[in-house]
């Protein structure tokens, strides 16, 4: 197993092995009576024929900020969209291995993506609004959920706009359309879209790369406000951002497969962020964190 | 450094260069060439249209000044001065009411099944294709099927037998079947303008595949269909050769057309004998009067531009509404 997920098996002398390879016992934190809410066990994401990420093994605690760090290509969006089943929606995309969610198997034969989208949300790249008001786009979950009632409504938009610290912002036009706001207020009004529904997990794709420092930073605060009621998942190509905002993190990396020549995907190391950041396991993820790779 | 070494004599002949360089364009001839050609095209396009519009309305106008609603109102005739485009309109009128109520629900119901739902296999392709070559098979050949299909096998289908079934329900018909392969085509377009983002942004809050469609697709890409359907419309309207196929009156006579004026809104002209404006304009065009063949022709063309104008006029407006909506 150690030698065909290319993870070194030899570490440095006393470095703990973090990761779990295979299901060997990992080296646990005090973290870890924190109840696991994602148990990723080699997970293996195809598209068609092409294995896009490898044997993925990494649990994911709740009401944690973790973080999926690495290079382009490398993965770390693959696994963050299978674990709400996004994936589904690419033609010819699946999965090997274990990927369970509160310990019921997220690609299991009765499992309804459409309720597991209901608990675990998502939040993409580049801001998607809906063509509507800032209003219809916040209601929009509970909308199809069947909330009707008005003042039912107004309740749950003024609460997630608040939580996404958007309200202050657009109280006064709730009506007006959500194309007219800036990049930053859209990507707040898409995660109030997102958490309107209660979801017990937030996943975000690269919340922040369409945006600029300062909306950025409302989107970190707005992180941390949040993660008292949220698990998050937030894949990111800023290491900063990992390190500022994430509990835990996992840093992907790619290798060339020889027999095709095509990249796949691969989990370096997965481990407390400020383990991941001061004092790595692995010689990938320091060259990656100090800037000489990636 | 070495540029400081070469002093201010030096600085002057880099700045004099330089000036020289972006002051000293040489004549873009091509471009201009280019520019000109286009403008070329243009003004033919508009002259030749101009000198339709001039002859058409040089010969029609007089029609209306001197008869006026009098040409509206009447029908068939055997002679110039009584004869009257009105069954034309209800026909063409009937003809577009039978356009949206088949081929729209048909169409768009076909197209998003096709987008939305159909897996991408290589028969949806391959049925996708189909429907691209239908949209250019010839309008005579969609008479033909209309009169094998909607008047002979079916028959009784629009009166009981016995009773002649060269129907205006028939021709409705037929001119639906023909415009379903655009509405397919454009609704299918809309569809697929809708951006991903889009729908993910949906699906990830958990809606099901229908409420994505039904709040996210269709709303943004109303607009699309809409343009495309209304514009079928008027495509359908200004067909001639599928009627003659199918049967349309094209004599002196009002008798056999069951159409008047009086029954422009009554569903019972579906089952009656009829013309259209195309008919008539075909029809009128072929005889050796004068009165018919330049004044008469004419006017009708006047009056079924009218008749498409207005139809595509409400397409603009009612697209216009949608993307206000769409934008708010």
């Amino acid at each position: 197993m150690t030698e065909s997920t290319g993870t070194p098996t030899v570490t440095p002398a006393g470095a703990p092995l973090r990761q779990g390879l295979g299901g060997e016992p990992r080296d646990r934190a005090p973290h870890d009576d924190l109840p696991v809410v994602f148990e990723v066990g080699d997970l293996s994401a195809y598209y068609g024929a092409f294995r896009a990420v490898r044997e993925v093994t990494l649990d994911v605690r709740q009401r944690e900020i973790t973080a999926f760090i690495g290079p382009s290509g490398c993965g770390k969006t693959t696994v963050l969209r299978c674990f709400n089943r996004m994936n589904d929606l690419i033609p010819g995309a699946r999965t090997e291995g274990t990927l369970n969610f509160r310990g019921v198997p997220l690609y299991g034969p009765d499992v309804d993506p459409v309720e597991v989208r209901r608990r675990i949300g998502m939040v993409f790249q580049k801001p998607n609004p809906f063509p509507k008001s800032i209003y219809d786009n916040a209601a929009y979950g509970p909308r199809v959920f069947g909330t009707r009632k008005r003042s039912e409504l107004d309740a749950v938009v003024e609460e997630s706009l608040t939580k996404a610290a958007l309200w202050d912002e657009v109280k006064d036009r709730l009506r007006d359309s959500a194309m007219g706001l800036s990049g930053g207020q859209q990507q707040r009004l898409c995660i109030a879209r997102t958490i309107a529904t209660r979801p017990e997990v937030v996943l975000m794709d690269e919340p922040c790369s369409a945006l600029d420092p300062i909306a950025t930073a409302r989107i970190e605060d707005l992180m941390q406000e949040i993660k008292d009621e949220f698990t998050i998942v937030i894949v990111t190509h800023n290491m900063q951002q990992a390190a500022r905002v994430s509990d835990a993190t996992a840093f992907f990396s790619t290798e060339v497969n020889p027999e095709s020549d095509r990249r796949t995907g691969v989990l370096i190391e997965f481990d407390r962020t400020e383990t991941i950041f001061s004092n790595p396991a692995d010689e990938r993820t320091e060259n990656y964190i100090t800037g000489r790779f990636g | 450094m070495a540029l400081t070494t070469i002093g201010s004599s030096g600085e002057a002949a880099v700045q004099g260069s330089v000036a020289a360089a972006l002051r000293g364009r040489r004549a873009d001839v091509g471009g201009r060439a280019f520019e000109l050609g286009l403008l070329a095209a243009l003004l033919i396009c508009l002259l030749l249209l101009g000198a339709l519009m001039y002859s058409v309305l040089a010969d029609g106008l007089p029609v209306y000044t001197e008869r006026g609603w009098d040409f509206l109102d009447r029908g068939l005739s055997r002679r110039a001065g009584r004869a009257g485009i009105s069954q034309g309109l209800i026909g063409s009128f009937w003809i577009a009411v039978s356009v949206v109520a088949i081929s729209f629900p048909l169409g768009i119901g076909a197209a998003v099944y096709l987008e939305e739902y159909a897996p991408r296999t290589r028969l949806t392709s391959f049925i996708e294709l189909n429907i691209r070559n239908l949209a250019g098979v010839p309008s005579v050949v969609y008479g033909l099927l209309g009169l094998a299909i909607f008047v002979k096998a079916m028959s009784g289908f629009a009166g009981a037998d016995g009773v002649d079934r060269r129907t205006l329900a028939a021709a409705g018909a037929t001119l639906a079947v023909l415009v379903l392969p655009i509405i397919i085509i454009t609704t299918a377009e809309a569809l697929r303008s809708v951006p991903q983002s889009l729908r993910e942004g949906a699906y990830g809050v958990g809606a099901t595949r229908w409420e994505v469609i039904r709040t996210v697709v269709l709303p943004y890409a109303a607009p699309g269909i809409f343009t495309g359907a209304l514009l079928s419309i008027a495509r359908a309207v200004g067909e001639a050769a599928p009627l003659i196929v199918v049967g349309a009156v094209t004599g002196f006579s009002s008798r056999g057309v069951g159409l008047s004026m009086g029954n422009v809104l009554d569903p019972s002209a579906l089952g009656e004998r009829f013309t259209a404006m195309p008919a008539l304009v075909t029809a009128w065009a072929k005889l050796p009067q004068e009165e018919f063949k330049v004044d008469n022709t004419a006017a009708a063309i006047i009056g079924m531009l009218v008749f498409v104008l207005l139809i595509n006029s409400i397409a603009i407006v009612l697209r216009n509404r949608f993307e206000r909506k769409r934008s708010l």
